[in-house]
Formats: C-alpha cells, structure tokens, sequence
C-alpha cells in the first residue's frame, strides 16, 4: 500500500543542508526592519481606520485629553487647592497628562495587537512583532496633536524666550524612553495575552496606576516630603520612586514645557539628567525582556489564538 | 515514483509529529471544579505522527484524507505558522502560501490599499507589488471597483482579488489549503489555468482540497494520510481511489 519510501539518509543527498530553511524561524525585531514596508503599511492603516465612521474624527484625539485635563483640573485645582504649591498648574498638568496618555495608548495597544490580529497570526507566518511595533507607533501619531496643543499654549505663554537646546532633547528623550518601555512591556503582555486574557484586565489595573505613581497630579517634591520627613521612611525610597521610567518620562516633559513658561519653579528633581540614562536602561532591559518572553511564546500563538 | 530520487528535493519532513493539548479547564473556577469531580483537565490529541516526506522541486502534490487527519496542521507546518513538536521540516526557496485567502484584508480600506497590504503581508517587496500592480488587477478583473472599500464587495469579488494576490506573489513553493472552489466558473478555469501556468514554470505546488476533479488536472502525486500518518504515496489516480471519491 505504501509508495516509495523516503529514504531519510539520503535527504542532502541532491541538494546540501545549508540551502534549506527552516520555516517559522524569525530573528525577532530585527525582521521588523526587514519587514519595514509593511510596518509602514499596517501604521497607515492603524491610522487611517481608526477614526473612519464617525462623525467627528480626529477631534476625538483632542477631547479626551481635553475632557481628562478638565476634570483633573477643576477637582483637583480648584476644589483640592493644588493649584497653590504648584505655580502654572494647568500646564503642569497637561504636559503630564499628554506623556501618560502616549505611554498607556502604546502600552493597550500593544498588548491587544497579536490578539487583535488572530486571522493573520494564525494563518500567515510573519514577524509578529510587527504588529506590537505598529501599535506603538499608531500610539505615537495620535499622540502628537497633543503635543501640538500644549506647544501652543507654551508659545502664547512665551515659551520660546526661555527655551534651550536642553528642552528640546528632553522632549525626545521622553518621548524615546515611555515609548521603548510600552513596547516592552506591550511584547511581554501582548504574548501572555494569548493564552491568558487575563493580561488584557492586568494592563487596564496598571495604567489605572500609572496615573498616580507618577508626578502627573502632584509635585515630585511632596513625595519626598511625605516619605522623608512624615514617615520617616530612608531617602532611597524615593529614588527607586523616580527611576520609574514614566516618572522620568514626566519629569522630561515638566522640564521642558513647564519649567520654561514658569518662573517660580521649585528645584529640580536630583539627578534628572543621570536618571535619562538609568531609566533609558531600565526600558531596554524591559525591551529585552519582553522580546524573550515573546519569542518563547511566539510558537504557541497559532495553536493558542 | 522514480522521478523522485531525480529531482531536487524541497520540502523535506523528516519525522514530523505534532500534538495539540486541548484545555477544558481555562479558569480557575473550573480548574477547582474539575479537579474535585476528578475529571481531566487536558486531553492530548495526536495531529501528526511521525511523519517522512519528500517533496521534489517542480512537484505538483496533493494531499488527500478525510477531516481531522492532520493535512491542515501539516500544511500550516510547511509554511511555519507552526512549529513541530519533534522532527524537522525543511524547506527550500520562497514558500508563499494560499491559505484562506484574504486574512489579511481590512474591510475599510479600497480594493487598491488592500492588494498592497496584503501583498506585503505576503512577503512582497514595495517595488515588486507596483510592478505586478496592474496584473493583479487584471487577473481578478474587477477595475471599476478597485477604488471602493472591500467591505462594499460581493463575495466573489472578495475572493478573486484576495486570490489574486496570493497567486501573484513570487515564490518557489506555493502552499494551497482548499480554496481551488473561488468564484464562478469561468474563474475557476482562469485559477486552474494559472496554477498550470505555475506547474509549467517549475514551481512546486502542494494541494489540501476535497475537490477531486481540480486535483486530477493539476497534480501528478498524491499522498493520503490517515490520523496523522502517511497511507498512501504514489499516482494521484491511486490515492483518489483510495480516498473513494
């Protein structure tokens, strides 16, 4: 009944190993660079889509932010005096507000993008990365209408009299690092996703977090005071406090928007140049990190889906 | 049958198995609920066992079997999506595959934006896909509708330019799960001339499909499996008869 048989010992018999693939096999993120023309593609379409059908468009990815600084600003201004310690709050705020907003867009997306993409994941092999690294970047495009609003009211408030080549690389560098620990964090997550959904509800928990944990509402320095001088707790405390890279990630923004249009401003955090680097290594740690976990699983994600 | 040991091999399974463990037990409610009933968690289920082929370049395969017999996994296997559990599977060239077709096409975006997205999903380099532009458009002949979202399109246009694509993508080895019954007649003719086309070119062609009447004009060899294993290998006209269709 059987037909000729293979015989195994002669496989490279015609044809070496070394011309053979195996398939399935990726180099993780750096195919994506390979695959850059459809990452460029999936961008435009993550883009484009996402705000087709309804009536307002892209003024939607002003007024959550908008409608988010409001709320804080009346309650916590206003209502809870703020207002008072922090000069300028408003701005303070908001250019918290507009790097929390990038970090927790990427983050979401990120975690949700293999899932949200099962028909392709299961049925076309390609670098999956590129789905989490789209994520990330459709994350960033929506978040720079933002920016632009709160550079405007910097420019009115005579920001660019007091601007120096520092705060620009501040912007940058905060932008760099929140964005390189969302994907991190995104691949880990994204992966766990998978198999268990629960990582979807984790992610939520977190970014309700992350909100608070960093110096978006309050100042840095009432940190220090409540953990130094009313608990009693050591100083180190609130280093590990600031070497949260989206802490630092706000601490960049306050320096380079706030900081310039306000003149009463309180002293720097400590070290605010240093920590750029230690928390530009913490993200990559967490880059690798997730980009581990994600290939370890990676072979899993069609059987899973 | 001789040919075989001819011909430059390009896909090469060596010892392939493939087991899924399926979970009845995802939360932890149910895990607690099953463990005191004492009934099982997780049940193995054997896809392929031990599976040795050798598909020579310029083959025209087909892969034969009732459902459930592993010829889905095998062919997800060839073209990577999954991994085997032990074994190797080798191959040579670039392996495009037509399996389920239009996966990766967005309902909101026209006809035009689609063939690129999918085309590059597909492995397509920028320049190749402005080059064969045209073509594939041709190929599914539906120009007047190219410029309107997909979510607009019948069904049949769906498929034909989602097919279209895939046909058009350069490749070695060409990977088609049971999507030979695209379109309506005059169509069908038009794939299966495309797919001789292929053959004639010296591509290799590997076929899952319940359509035996396709599958006798286009391939030459045909190899059965039956509950993950080969039961069969040899002329097509034998494995059709086996298959008893």
């Amino acid at each position: 009944m059987s037909g000729p048989v293979t015989e195994t010992r002669d496989l490279f018999a015609a044809v070496p190993r070394s011309e053979f693939d195996v398939p399935g096999t990726s180099r993780g993120l750096i195919d994506v660079v390979r695959w850059r023309y459809l990452l460029n593609l999936l961008v435009r379409t993550g883009v484009t889509t996402r705000y087709r059908n309804s009536v307002l468009g892209w003024t939607w990815s002003y007024v959550r932010p908008a409608a988010q600084f409001l709320v804080f600003w009346v309650v916590l201004g206003l209502f809870m005096n703020l207002d008072r310690g922090i000069p300028n709050y408003a701005i303070y705020l908001f250019s918290g507000i507009v790097i929390i907003n990038l970090f927790s867009e990427a983050f979401k997306n990120a975690t949700t993008s293999i899932v949200g993409n099962a028909p392709l994941v299961r049925k076309v092999f390609l670098p999956r990365q590129l789905f989490a690294v789209s994520a990330v970047i459709v994350a960033f495009v929506h978040f720079l209408p933002q920016v632009g609003l709160l550079l405007i009211v910097c420019l009115l408030l005579g920001w660019i009299t007091h601007i120096s080549l520092l705060s620009v690389l501040a912007i940058f560098a905060g932008m760099v690092i929140v964005m390189v620990f969302a994907l991190g964090l995104g691949l880990f997550f994204g992966a766990i996703n998978v198999r268990f959904r629960d990582a979807e509800n984790i992610v939520e928990l977190l970014l309700l977090l992350a909100t608070w944990a960093s110096p978006v509402l309050y100042a840095w320095t009432q940190v220090q005071d409540a953990v130094v001088d009313k608990l009693g707790w050591p100083q180190w405390l609130v280093e590990v406090y600031m070497l949260n890279p989206i802490t630092q990630g706000v601490e960049l923004f306050h320096y380079a928007f706030w900081r310039p249009v306000t003149s009463t401003a309180f002293e720097l955090p400590p070290g605010l140049a240093w920590n750029t680097l230690w928390t530009f290594l913490i993200a990559i740690g967490t880059l690798l990190v997730g980009q581990l976990v994600f290939r370890r699983l990676e072979g899993r994600f069609a059987q899973d889906l | 049958m001789s040919a075989q040991t001819v011909t430059k091999p390009s896909i090469i399974i060596d010892g392939v198995r493939k087991r899924f463990t399926l979970n009845h037990a995802f939360s932890l409610k149910d895990t607690v609920v099953s463990w005191i009933k004492r009934r099982k968690l997780s049940s193995e289920f054997e896809a392929l066992k031990g599976l040795d082929l050798v598909i020579g370049e310029g083959e025209s395969v087909a892969i034969l079997g009732f459902n459930g017999s592993g010829k889905s996994t095998l062919l997800k296997l060839i073209s990577g999506v999954m991994e085997p559990d032990s074994g190797q599977v080798l191959t040579r060239g670039r392996v495009a595959g037509l399996i389920e077709v239009g996966a990766g096409f967005h309902p909101e975006l026209s006809g035009r934006e689609n063939v690129f997205l999918n085309a590059a999903i597909l492995g397509m380099r920028r320049r190749e896909i402005e080059e064969r532009y045209d073509e594939i458009v041709a190929f599914s002949e539906i120009e007047q509708f190219i410029d309107q979202e997909v979510k607009h399109y019948s069904s049949g246009m769906f498929m034909r330019l989602a097919f279209s694509v895939a046909i058009h993508v350069e490749l070695d080895v060409l990977l088609v799960d049971e999507i030979l019954s695209v379109g309506d007649a005059p169509f069908r003719e038009k794939c299966r001339l495309k797919f001789e086309e292929l053959i004639a070119a010296g591509k290799t062609l590997v076929v899952v499909s319940h359509d035996m009447e396709m599958v006798r004009e286009l391939c030459t060899r045909g190899i059965v499996i039956n509950k993950g294993e080969v039961a069969y290998d040899g002329d097509i006209e034998g494995a059709i008869a086996l298959v008893g269709a």
